[in-house]
């Protein structure tokens, strides 16, 4: 890695006197962090949505357009052997990242939801037959639904979903009674996006695995937020999102087991995804290329390995223990505002605070929060059954990352009394 | 933040809380509905139309404070009134909404003038239109959900 001489630096400077994370000194990495919205400080509030970018990753990107671009896989030139190890390299950061173990596992897609529809339509359309059952969850983004629907009715099969419960957690009794003999996949949310609830991801792998079903988990809220190693789940399938941890936007991660992905035909046709091509026959070619057909987003995956080690340098197990105090403090701070909901109440919880105000739509909260600086989410966050299950058309979501500060959920407080003020 | 309250006027969080003609009239002959997926906001308007005339109007639904308040002003403002008079009318609450400009049609709106603010807050453009679109396709007898986003 290129910045690999900094390292010892950087962590000196994170673990200096305590095992805490220097907030101050991480914010100064973010430079959008230093910006004003509509004459206040911004007070960014979104990070479920989407994460900002560290100085290193847009550096980096900088770095590759500036001094490295060419496409990779195919020249004998300099340029394209560097662009090509520096590719190599990134795959070899997600790799190390959840745990996986090998590179051939790592496919590199859009996004969770490209990684999805993948399964979707090549280990869905391979497996799932007319009967069949796609088992999800109540809480899942529509990127877990759709994919799912879309299958089941081509293949006339039948999507069930799992039950929660008022706090927001999964009814895991509930998700087992419903797996049976025609289940051929189940799909689910490790943390998800409009509620903030960890599912006990593990558990339900190996009762799944018990009845020889596999498994995919949309990763896209976890591995932001918590340390994920896939090979310890278990989980067949696992799929998240570089810009939504720290990286740009665009790519995105399929980790496969890689029997599983051999034994699946592939995705989309094309160049880099084949060995060799007649109009006889094509040959495809090994993993993890074969599901990558075209010129990826080079800058992408080299900007996302960028990512992977500044959050290695501070490390996961930091970042997990600080948002889960920042996440406890704002519980306390706005659950304790008369009039306020929270929507999402699990016991294992990641930074997302979802709530309703009595007698204001969030779309009205959104707006007047905006004119404090402060940036959420206000809708239903891609996930209109959540919406419907608790009976409310949207909420008002604070999401939050390790470079947030407890000034930061003081001004998301303050707002809020700003809106009851507005509204009585 | 005079924007602000520029936005939130006094008269569209009274409309907000307390909304008019928030009921299904007694003869209904035309209706659409109006959803915006993204906001969730959704509102059904009903209409009790003789010729060309708009003999009573009413809506139900859900939606934010601007949604609503312009949904319940807007049935206050039609009731009575014939399609070309709405026609014209949305057109001039378009224009104030969309731009703050009225081409100097601004007597015409009556209260609807309060709705000026939005101008300010390009998002919420289609909050204020809802109602009016869906009142649009009601009266061209429209089927299909009808959506500002």
């Amino acid at each position: 890695m290129t910045t690999a001489a900094k390292l010892p630096q950087a962590e000196q400077a994170s673990t200096s006197r305590s095992a805490r994370i220097d907030i101050d000194k991480i914010r100064r990495d973010f430079p959008i962090l230093a910006r004003d919205v509509r004459g206040k400080k911004l007070v960014y509030l979104d990070n479920a949505a989407t994460s900002q970018k560290p100085r290193a990753v847009i550096e980096r990107i900088v770095k590759y357009y500036e001094q490295e671009n060419a496409n990779i896989h195919r020249g004998v030139h300099f340029l394209s052997e560097l662009a090509t190890r520096e590719h190599d390299c990134a795959r070899e950061a997600v790799k190390e990242f959840v745990n996986a173990g090998s590179t051939r596992e790592i496919i590199f897609v859009r996004g969770t939801t490209e990684a999805i529809n993948l399964v979707a339509q090549t280990y869905g359309r391979a497996n799932v037959g007319a009967g069949d059952e796609v088992l999800i969850t109540a809480m899942e983004h529509h990127s877990n639904i759709v994919p799912w629907q879309i299958l089941c009715e081509e293949k006339g099969a039948q999507l069930r979903v799992a039950p929660i419960n008022d706090d927001g957690e999964l009814l895991v009794g509930e998700l087992h009674k419903l797996i049976s003999p025609r289940t051929k996949i189940i799909a689910l949310a490790h943390v998800s996006n409009a509620l903030g609830t960890v599912n006990p991801v593990k558990k339900i792998i190996d009762c799944a695995h018990s009845k020889n079903i596999p498994v995919l988990i949309d990763g896209a809220q976890a591995v932001p937020h918590m340390k994920v190693d896939v090979q310890e789940l278990g989980a067949d399938f696992y799929t998240f999102s570089s810009h939504k941890m720290f990286g740009p936007m665009g790519i995105g991660v399929l980790y496969g087991k890689a029997e599983l992905l051999e034994a699946m035909p592939p995705y989309q046709g094309g160049g880099d995804m084949i060995s060799s091509v007649t109009f006889e026959k094509t040959t495809y070619n090994k993993l993890p290329f074969k599901f990558e057909a075209g010129t990826p987003d080079v800058a992408g995956a080299i900007g996302l390995g960028a990512a992977i080690e500044y959050l290695n340098q501070i490390g996961m197990d930091k970042i997990e223990k600080y948002e889960h105090e920042l996440l406890a403090y704002a519980i306390e701070q706005v659950s304790s505002i008369p009039g306020v909901r929270l929507i999402g109440t699990a016991k294992a919880k990641t930074g997302v605070l979802s709530f309703i105000i009595e007698g204001v739509h969030p779309h009205d909260v959104g707006t007047i929060l905006d004119q404090e600086g402060i940036a959420i989410r206000t809708g239903h966050h891609c996930a209109q059954p959540i919406m419907d299950r608790f009976g409310i058309p949207a909420t008002a979501r604070a999401s939050f990352a390790f470079y947030n500060r407890k000034d930061e959920v003081d001004a998301l407080a303050a707002g809020i009394r700003r809106v009851q003020e507005v509204f009585n | 933040m005079p924007e602000l309250r520029e936005l939130y006027q006094e008269v569209i969080l009274e409309h907000s809380k307390a909304p008019r003609n928030y009921r299904q009239p007694a003869t209904v002959n035309q209706k659409a509905e109006g959803f915006n997926p993204l906001c969730g906001d959704r509102f059904m308007v009903y209409l009790d139309v003789e010729g060309d005339e708009i003999r009573d109007i009413g809506f139900q639904g859900s939606g934010c404070a601007i949604s609503k308040a312009s949904a319940s002003m807007m049935t206050q403002a039609v009731k009575g009134k014939s399609r070309e008079e709405v026609r014209k009318l949305f057109e001039t609450f378009h224009k104030l909404v969309t731009t703050g400009e009225t081409n100097g049609n601004r007597d015409d709106l009556g209260k609807l003038a309060v709705f000026s603010g939005v101008s300010e807050f390009p998002v919420r453009v289609k909050c204020a239109t809802l109602a009016w679109h869906t009142l649009q396709a009601a009266l061209e007898g429209k089927q299909d959900t009808i959506s500002t986003e």
